[in-house]
């Protein structure tokens, strides 16, 4: 119980100051250094609400596979640090920082206002049950069948778009 | 049920989907804007898995495993692109991509 919330509080935070370290740090390969650890703490998170398959997913899929492409793309680029976030064009940024903001009161009203723990099961065992790769699975092959098939194509589809756009032309 | 509030995990999803818009219109590197990105789909995701948990109803997180689905697909498509824009401008510098810009 008490372990519950210490966990929750470790994770909350690196979720919360690796995302913040994410967009302030001028060096692109720094912000994806961060942008994985956001990840692993998002990982305990979905572990704490028993969601063990897309915990191990996302390890797996978001810090292994895509982050490493981009970590790549930044190797072969090779672009310069932001030293200058907030010093050039700094009306603008600002004004995108309040957007942001707003959106943040936006979200957090709506979350407070519908107060969404009053119309919860409590039963800790449905819960459980479904994050367990048994039930994903399931449901997956049976309700969700088509978007699955669908999303196979689209991950074809996707690997031939992006080997067409990368292909260097030779003359 | 969990001990832990479904407000404060919705809160911290809120949060890093704000910070991801405020790096998406102050960084000007086009591949940080696309981490950006990424990580309000991240906080999308943390959304559906509270919600899928707190109801015990599996199909959020059936929904989750679509969303990183779309998610790899798009940043493979989305980088293949950049390298074709470094290859015509030799710049990431979403300033200097500007051929829309009137």
């Amino acid at each position: 119980m008490i372990l519950e919330y210490i966990l929750f509080a470790i994770l909350g935070l690196v979720a919360v100051v690796t995302s913040v370290a994410m967009i302030t740090r001028p060096s692109p390969v720094m912000s994806a250094i961060f942008l994985v650890l956001n990840f692993f703490a998002l990982a305990g998170l979905y572990l704490l609400l028993n969601a063990q398959f897309i915990a191990v997913v996302q390890v797996i899929v978001y810090a292994g596979a895509i982050m490493v492409l981009f970590l790549f793309v930044l190797m072969l680029l090779n672009t310069d640090s932001e030293h200058a976030i907030l010093k050039e064009k700094r009306k603008l940024k600002f004004i995108g920082i309040f957007i942001a903001v707003l959106v943040f009161i936006q979200i957090g009203y709506i979350v407070f206002y519908s107060a969404p723990s009053d119309s919860v099961t409590k039963e800790i065992a449905e819960s459980i049950n479904a994050g367990k790769i048994e039930t994903i699975g399931t449901e997956l092959y049976t309700t969700y069948v088509l978007p699955f098939l669908a999303s196979g194509f689209l991950l074809l589809g996707a690997t031939i778009g992006a080997i067409v756009l990368a292909m260097k032309k030779f003359e | 049920m969990n001990t832990i509030p479904m407000e404060y995990y919705l809160l911290i999803s809120a949060f890093m989907f704000s910070v991801g818009v405020t790096g998406v219109l102050i960084r000007r590197n086009a591949i940080v804007v696309f981490m950006c990105i990424e990580l309000m789909l991240n906080s999308a995701n943390l959304a559906l898995v509270t919600f899928s948990s707190f109801l015990g109803d599996p199909a959020g997180q059936v929904f989750v495993f679509f969303v990183m689905t779309v998610a790899a697909a798009e940043a493979a498509v989305g980088l293949a692109i950049i390298i074709a824009i470094f290859r015509n401008k030799l710049t990431v510098n979403i300033d200097e991509i500007n051929i829309f810009k009137w």
